[in-house]
């Protein structure tokens, strides 16, 4: 491993932690009734955001995710106190408690927001990439949804208006086998999702999603792809959840042993052994997690301590 | 000053919207080269390139783009061919469009405005026949409006267009090609809102808007006839709604009908009774909702005319309000 590439590598290791240790303050958070409603954690997921957004250029480009978007907000820059606030219900909050954890955004950064219904980032995406046909900004719209959202009809049509126009999009499925709580593989007869893209005369490429640098370089290459007027591209990255598909989900419907095998190919575990094996001393890696650990802390004890969302101005904002 | 359809009007519109904001564009199925399927946006591709273009018949794509588009800092104007196709898309328009500035708290708007035709003409079909607009206005978020003229169509699109918020314009299919008028074109864009008292009268307060609204004024030239005096109210925008014209007419008449071409329960004709009633106003007469029944529309131009309130029928029950026991 280079210098360069080292240090790219201990940075990619710190986002890693840091999406990592924001979602497990976030269950703790739930746990404790200090949040509520539903949340969808992206534990296990978090290479493909922080690769992802790696390769993006986030003054001009735009990030449309899902409701397990907590790693891609943190990915795209936007702030853990913010975020933690938002989930809380704080007035510091991205939107001031108006979206909660499946629904925020942080234009800010790039980041467009989460969606909560599956598939509906797509067209929204191809949207936001046909401005940039007007506007000369030359934006990239990246849309990340799971493998469930492959057999929305919107997706479809998406795609297809995307290809049809040669739009500036990058379609990311994050599969990580199940949509929602049922198994990709019993939804679809071919669960290679990735050759959907021939369908739509689009390149497609399959990565896996549990290694940074090669969500990195993937998605890296669809964003030439797309600048030099050839797009859109579809990636599907896999990737397994460490946890349910909500906090409080029993996960019966998953093989017993899946979850601690895929524990030992999960992206931080990955990289760890990458960087040790490249001679990074354990105290060096250490540090990274207790520096991160630390920064999560503080902020998610920033937001706890900000004033709750403000009632009296609940009906603002309806209309301009 | 020369007449134009309505149609015509609604091209104007947007041929002034294209010429002035250079942010605007316009999209939809068959809007482009074809020219729309009712000839509305004829010639704009031509006049302005590739700001107006012809989408797949995908109608999440369309809303979505627009969404996405709008979010960007386009003025994105998208026409859903017939208002039912917009069921196949509502997650667009409602799930999305409609939340974008109040979960934002105002960090993101989409200023998109979505264009469409609804209503029964003879031989349309239970698909293509259908009366949204309530199903529209219920929705927090949205604007709505429905010109019935020229006139109104031609500027109620430019509100919208100009609203920073996403509006559904509702046009009238049947009038598209039956309506002419003079349509001052030089005029300042108005603000959102504001319903238009078309005719004066004592009698009776009556509240409809698009295609109706031929219909109520040739029932009132009727009504006159048998000494009863009816004021028609254009509503115009029912989001948001002018509840102070229609009160102020109803506190000179004294009773209230709303006639629409959509059918009755849930209709938006119950919203308007129910403002004016919360008023405390008082009323000589139970208000009256005229609408087409709860049915689904048949398409032989025979069973339609039996569906839809016809002028006599109004006049029959507006008699029955305000003179009862007189014989239409």
């Amino acid at each position: 491993m280079s210098h360069s590439s080292s240090e790219t590598a201990l940075a990619d290791l710190a986002g890693l932690w840091r999406i990592r240790c924001f979602e497990e303050t976030v269950t703790r958070l739930r746990v404790e009734e200090q949040i509520a409603g539903s949340v969808h954690l992206c534990i296990g997921q978090e290479a493909i955001p922080v690769g992802a957004c790696a390769a993006l250029d986030l003054t001009r480009d735009a990030v449309f995710a899902t409701y397990r978007g907590h790693g891609w907000a943190l990915a795209c820059g936007a702030g853990p106190a913010a975020l933690f606030a938002e989930l809380l219900g704080r007035e510091t909050g991205t939107n001031g408690g108006r979206a909660g954890s499946a629904y925020l955004s942080d234009p800010d950064h790039g980041f467009y927001g989460e969606n909560s219904i599956v598939g509906a980032g797509g067209p929204i995406a191809v949207g936001a990439a046909l401005a940039a046909r007007y506007d000369g900004s030359g934006r990239v719209a990246l849309t990340v949804f799971g493998d469930g959202a492959m057999n929305q009809g919107a997706v479809h049509e998406a795609m297809n208006m995307a290809s049809a126009f040669d739009l500036s999009v990058v379609f990311l499925v994050e599969n990580n086998r199940y949509s929602e709580l049922t198994p990709i593989a019993a939804m679809v007869r071919d669960a290679d999702l990735v050759t959907r893209s021939a369908a739509y005369g689009m390149p497609g490429t399959r990565v896996d999603g549990n290694d940074v640098d090669a969500v990195r370089r993937a998605v890296a290459e669809a964003v030439d792809t797309c600048r030099s007027g050839r797009g859109p591209v579809l990636i599907e990255a896999h990737t397994q959840r460490l946890v349910g598909h909500y906090i409080g989900d029993a996960q019966v419907y998953r093989p017993r042993d899946e979850v601690e095998l895929a524990r030992t190919t999960e992206p931080i575990v990955v990289l760890t052994a990458a960087l040790r094996a490249a001679g990074v001393s354990d105290t060096e890696l250490t540090g990274i997690e207790t520096r991160v650990r630390a920064e999560i802390e503080t902020a998610a004890a920033t937001a706890l301590a900000a004033p709750p969302a403000d009632p009296s101005a609940v009906k603002e904002h309806v209309y301009g | 000053m020369d007449e134009i359809t309505y149609a015509q009007a609604v091209n104007a519109a947007l041929r002034r919207a294209l010429v002035e904001d250079s942010s605007t564009v316009l999209f939809g199925e068959d809007v482009a080269l074809p020219g729309g399927v009712h000839g509305v946006t004829r010639r704009l591709r031509r006049e302005f390139g590739e700001r107006v273009f012809d989408t797949p018949i995908s109608e999440s794509a369309i809303l979505g783009g627009a969404v996405g588009a709008a979010i960007m800092g386009l003025r994105p104007i998208v026409e859903i061919m017939w208002a039912d196709f917009a069921f196949v898309a509502f997650d667009q328009l409602i799930n999305q469009a409609a939340n974008v500035r109040y979960v934002s708290r105002g960090r993101l708007t989409a200023p998109m405005t979505v264009r469409t035709q609804q209503g029964a003409t003879p031989g349309s079909c239970a698909q293509h026949s259908q009366n949204v607009e309530a199903l529209f206005a219920h929705i927090p978020g949205l604007r709505v409006c429905l010109p019935a003229t020229p006139q109104d169509a031609y500027d109620l699109l430019l509100t919208a267009i100009a609203c920073d918020d996403p509006v559904v314009v509702i046009e009238s299919r049947a009038l598209y090609h039956s309506v002419k008028g003079t349509v001052e074109q030089d005029r300042p864009r108005a603000p959102v809102g504001g319903a238009r008292i078309h005719r004066t009268g004592s009698d009776i307060s009556v509240v409809t808007w698009g295609p109706m609204l031929h219909t109520v004024l040739e029932a009132a030239q009727v009504l006159e006839g048998s000494g009863v005096s009816v004021e028609v109210i254009d509503a115009r925008w029912l989001n948001p709604f002018d509840t102070d014209t229609v009160a102020e007419s109803v506190s000179r008449t004294g009773r209230l009908a709303v006639v629409h071409e959509a059918n009755l329960t849930g209709g938006f004709g119950a919203e308007v009774i129910a403002r004016v009633v919360e008023r405390g106003m008082p009323l000589s007469a139970p208000p009256l909702r005229i609408a087409t029944d709860d049915l689904r529309i048949p398409a032989a131009p025979g069973l339609q005319q039996a569906a839809i309130p016809s002028r006599d029928a109004v006049v029959r029950q507006l008699l029955s309000v305000c003179a009862p026991g007189v014989a239409a």
